[in-house]
This record gives structure tokens, C-alpha cells and sequence, in this order.
């Protein structure tokens, strides 16, 4: 377990290295930032000028070991728009996201388990076929359509939630769900093969056999072991959660990280959207190394080998 | 020849086999017609999309009171005909679609293969780099490419072709990893067959099928992002008709005229459940049956 521990964790370590490196190299895509600040108004003599404030004139290496030394103190640098430290604009739109990531996978879930299980029990049934239109068109639904057609039903014909904002707790309803529904057909899907993979197994008849209640074989000896391949899933579409609300944040108006990488990336803001970027990616590799070794820790199988 | 092709009696009953499945049939036929509508839009289309006449703004559909007749959906913000820039509309998307997953498949049918065939260190290096892709937020990094190399059609594709490698570059890699093993491949070894002989004309035709789903899929989820990335305004440029600039385009007005942005929206719906539909049916086909 230790070995397997500390192999994971090392992997982990190099994506967040490479993802961090990926995110600074960012700001050098447009050729020359400074130029690129100093906007299409500025002279030579300002690029220059930027150039030495921003420290652009040193080497790329130096820069890079100079920026992730300080975000890992959570100095993120200054945003290019507003002058004030992007730490400070950044801090209080993590919060929004997290709510809406989090609210909406476990909205998602909330349907996508009972629906999955219920399919499994009898595929090609009725629950089976409904799911299963759920799900094929729910994933040919673009999410920021769905948001601004349930503004307009909801929201406007209906007057039933606020058409933008999340000041009250109402505005989350729409956005959370939304959300939720893009997730809904993947989670679906795998714990309904999961499922079946397990109900065809030798210790559920075993289990049915001596007479345990339905509720009590699906519930505790299916489930259990039906999640495994789940909770791996789970930590990659709560990480696409966070990552994919910047659509639905624009559609709904909240002010979260999404939003905010948005806005700043059409006023050429790049520090912004430099920490966005790493914040998103390092969340995704926290979620799916921390899958990995819950997964290890639940099914000692998955330890040995190759992993 | 593979072995399927060799078992099979005669190629009428695996064309009707093809045929009785229902989500191929479907959607197929769908992908048929929306395809028909993006080659031949120069003849259907009534009018042309970009042509703008002020006088005629914000027409409504036909099944409203005010439509009038030469203007079947009514006319955009700027008086133009909806019918045409709908039509318009399937050449931006297909092509959108169409264009990555030639650029995806390729990197990405190249690095499976690889990885699956040498194994070892090599191995462990593309699958770093798919873990790596893999952790991008890919709609973010989607936005700020296409910020950097100026919002066109070009652009987006080369962006989303460049990040939407990884699903091929895992499928390839494990059906790569099952067929290295086998003796047809043990005895063009032993000949002395090059490897990108014995990868690109040996073992990657033994997984079209594999592929051809993972393509449509891919294609589907290009057309899902085209379109935000239009609607966030950095994927394709105005005047042109992408079903997602039409919905930004139709937001504002959306209190008023909301068939601005449902009917743009329906054909994204349409044309990605169309594609989906097509790729469940054929993975269920090649044998990867539902389970």
C-alpha cells in the first residue's frame, strides 16, 4: 500500500508540475507580453518599460520558478486590469464555483444513482429505456442552450426563479441544475453496468437465495461493490463541474471563477486567467489522485501491478 | 482481411444487419440530411445569409401571426433570412466536427499506437502526457488558444484538434496493447516488417470499428464545443452563421423572440443526437455490446 502510495502521489506531483509549467507558458503564446500589455496605443519605450517592471527581461526558467514559487504562497501576481493582486480578485469567486461544482454533482448524482440501479435491475425494461433517451439526449443537449431556454420558460413565462444572479439562494436552482444535467448521463451509465456486472454474480444469487430482502442485497452487497468504477468517475465529472461552469456562469450571470477567467481573458488580463487555469487543473489532480487511492484503499486488488 | 469480414456469409445480410439497428439507421439518415443541407446550401438555401435589409428585423417564424412567407423563420437582428443562416449554419458545424477529428485522430491514433506497440518507457511518457491533457480545463484553455491565435475557423480547429486527442489515444493504445501479442504480428516481426509498417497497415485496420466510434463521439463533442466557444464569442467571427453565434446573437432579444436562439439551439440538439446515435448503434455493432 505505502509503495502504491507513494508512486501515485509522485505522478500527481509531475501532472501538477507540467500542468503549472503549461499554465505559465500561457502568458508567452501572444509572442511578447509586454507588447501585448502595453496595448496597440503603447510605444517601444512603454513595451520596454513593462518589460522591466514585469521582469519579462530575464530568463523564461527564472520567471517560471519566480511565479509558481509564489503562487505556492498564494501570490498569484497583479492583474494587468485592475492593479490589485489577483489573489484578491480570485478569492472570493472560488467559493461561488465550488457551491455551483458541488451543489450540481450532487444533484447529478442524486438522479443518476436511484435511475442507474433501478435500469440495472431490469435491463431493456421501462426505467431501462427511459433512461436510456435520457441520457442519449441528454448529452446532445448543449448545457448553455438548456440554461438560457430554462431562463426564458422558468424564469420569465413562469416568474417561478430570478433570471440572473446568485444574491439569493433561488438563483443557484437553475444554474445547479443545468449544470447538473451534463453529468447526469455519464454517472448514469456506469453505475447501471456496474450494476448488472455485479447483480450476475455468484455471491448476490448466493445472497438472494438465503432469502435476504431485495432492498437489503441491493443496497449493501450489490451497491458496495458496484461503486468502485463510480468513485473514479465521480472525481473526474466533479473536476469537469468546476472546469465547465464557466458556460453556464455567463448564462446565469454568477460571479464565479468561470466568469471571471472569461471576462478577464476579453481585457487581455492574463494573470487571471494564468491562476484560473492552474486552480482548475491542480483541483482536477487532487480529485482524481484522491479517487485512485480511495479506490486502492476500498479494493486491495487495485494496489499491486502496474498502476 | 479480418476475421469478421471472413466469417461473414454474404455482404447483403451485414448490410441488413447494419441496417436493422435502429440508432445507425436513424441517425445515419439524420447526418444524411443535415450533410445534404451543409453541400447543397447554395441551392436550398431561400436566401443569402449574410444579406441584411434592415426593414425586415426580427421577422417571426410561420407559425406566428406577423410571419410573412418569403421569410419561412423569420429574419435575424439584422433582417436576415433564419431559414439560410440555419441552413449556412450545418456547413460551420460539420465542418467544425469533420476538421478536428482529423487532426485529434491523427495525434492521437499515432500516440496509442505507439504507446500500445513499444510499451516501456515510451509507454509511460504518452500516458503522462494524456494525464496531463486530461487535467486541462478544456473549455478554459479551448477559450484562451483561440484568444491568443484570433478567434477564426481555422484557429478553432487546429485549438480543438490539439486537446481532443486523448479518447483515441487511449482506445488505440489498449486495442494496440491486446493485438502486439498475436501471431500475425510475431510472424511480420520475424520477416523483418518495420514497425510503422506493422502499426499503420497491420494493426490499425484490425480497430476501425473501435475507432469509427470513438470518431463519431469526438466529432459530437467538437460540435458541443464549437458551439460554446462561438457563443462565448472566441470561436468563429461574425457575420458568420455558427448555431452558436446565433444563439449570442439571438440572447439579447431572447424576452421577445425567443425562437432566436430555440431554433439554433435545435439543430445543435438535432445534429449531435444524430451523431451520437450513429456511434451507440455501431459500437453495438462492432461488438462492444451494451451491457
Amino acid at each position: 500500500m505505502l509503495s502504491f502510495l507513494l508512486r501515485r502521489l509522485v505522478v500527481a506531483l509531475g501532472v501538477a508540475v507540467a500542468v503549472s509549467a503549461l499554465s505559465f507558458a500561457l502568458i508567452f503564446l501572444t509572442g511578447d507580453p509586454a507588447i501585448a500589455i502595453a496595448g496597440s496605443g503603447g510605444s517601444a519605450g512603454d513595451a520596454e518599460a513593462i518589460r522591466l517592471a514585469y521582469g519579462f527581461d530575464r530568463p523564461i526558467v527564472v520567471q517560471y520558478a519566480d511565479w509558481i514559487g509564489s503562487a505556492l504562497t498564494g501570490d498569484f501576481g497583479q492583474s494587468i486590469y485592475f492593479n490589485i493582486p489577483v489573489s484578491e480578485i480570485i478569492g472570493n469567486r472560488i467559493p461561488v464555483t465550488l457551491t455551483l461544482g458541488m451543489l450540481a454533482f450532487l444533484a447529478a448524482l442524486a438522479i443518476a444513482l436511484p435511475l442507474g440501479v433501478a435500469a440495472a435491475m431490469r435491463p431493456n425494461g421501462f426505467i431501462d429505456r427511459f433512461a436510456l433517451v435520457l441520457a442519449v439526449s441528454g448529452q446532445a443537449v448543449p448545457s448553455f442552450w438548456l440554461g438560457l431556454m430554462a431562463i426564458v420558460v422558468f424564469g420569465v413565462w413562469y416568474g417561478l426563479v430570478p433570471i440572473s444572479g446568485t444574491e439569493t439562494w433561488q438563483g443557484y436552482i437553475l444554474p445547479v441544475l443545468v449544470l447538473a444535467y451534463s453529468a447526469i448521463p455519464e454517472l448514469m451509465r456506469i453505475t447501471r453496468s456496474g450494476m448488472i456486472e455485479v447483480l450476475n454474480t455468484d455471491y448476490i444469487r448466493s445472497a438472494q437465495a438465503k432469502g435476504l430482502p431485495t432492498g437489503r442485497v441491493i443496497l449493501v452487497h450489490a451497491l458496495r461493490n458496484a461503486v468502485l468504477p463510480l468513485i473514479s468517475l465521480s472525481a473526474v465529472q466533479l473536476g469537469i463541474l468546476l472546469s465547465g461552469s464557466i458556460v453556464i456562469e455567463s448564462v446565469f450571470a454568477v460571479n464565479g471563477l468561470g466568469r471571471l477567467a472569461w471576462e478577464s481573458l476579453l481585457r487581455s488580463d492574463l494573470p487571471v486567467v494564468q491562476a484560473i487555469i492552474l486552480i482548475l487543473s491542480l483541483f482536477y489532480v487532487v480529485l482524481t489522485t484522491a479517487a485512485d487511492l480511495l479506490n486502492a484503499w476500498l479494493d486491495p486488488r487495485l494496489r499491486g501491478g502496474a498502476a | 482481411m479480418t476475421l469478421e469480414t471472413a466469417i461473414a456469409p454474404r455482404p447483403v445480410s451485414r448490410l441488413r444487419k447494419v441496417l436493422r439497428n435502429s440508432g445507425v439507421t436513424l441517425g445515419g439518415l439524420l447526418i444524411l440530411i443535415v450533410a445534404l443541407l451543409a453541400i447543397l446550401a447554395p441551392l436550398i438555401a431561400p436566401h443569402d445569409p449574410y444579406a441584411q435589409d434592415l426593414t425586415q428585423r426580427f421577422l417571426p417564424p410561420f407559425w406566428h401571426d406577423r410571419a410573412v412567407p418569403e421569410h419561412l423563420l423569420g429574419t435575424d437582428h439584422l433582417g436576415r433570412d433564419y431559414v439560410s443562416r440555419l441552413i449556412y449554419g450545418a456547413r460551420v458545424s460539420l465542418g467544425v466536427g469533420v476538421g478536428v477529428v482529423i487532426v485529434s485522430g491523427f495525434i492521437g491514433i499515432s500516440l496509442g499506437l505507439i504507446a500500445g506497440y513499444f510499451g516501456g518507457w515510451i509507454d509511460m511518457v504518452i500516458s503522462f502526457a494524456t494525464t496531463i491533457r486530461l487535467s486541462l480545463p478544456i473549455v478554459l484553455v479551448a477559450l484562451a488558444a483561440v484568444a491568443m491565435g484570433g478567434a477564426s475557423f481555422t484557429t478553432l480547429v487546429t485549438v480543438l484538434g490539439l486537446l481532443l486527442w486523448d479518447r483515441f489515444a487511449v482506445v488505440t493504445r489498449a486495442a494496440t496493447q491486446s493485438l502486439r501479442h498475436q501471431e500475425f504480428i510475431s510472424g511480420l516481426q520475424a520477416i523483418g516488417a518495420r514497425w510503422p509498417r506493422i502499426l499503420f497497415l497491420e494493426i490499425l485496420p484490425n480497430m476501425r470499428g473501435t475507432i469509427l466510434v470513438v470518431m463519431t463521439l469526438e466529432i459530437a463533442n467538437a460540435i458541443l464545443l464549437e458551439s460554446a466557444l462561438s457563443f462565448l464569442g472566441l470561436g468563429v467571427r461574425p457575420p458568420m452563421p455558427s448555431w452558436g453565434l446565433m444563439i449570442a446573437e439571438g440572447r439579447e432579444n431572447i424576452l421577445f423572440d425567443p425562437w432566436l436562439v430555440a431554433l439554433p439551439g435545435a439543430m445543435i440538439c438535432l445534429l449531435v443526437l444524430a451523431v451520437n446515435l450513429l456511434g451507440d448503434g455501431m459500437r453495438d455493432l462492432t461488438g462492444e455490446a451494451r451491457k
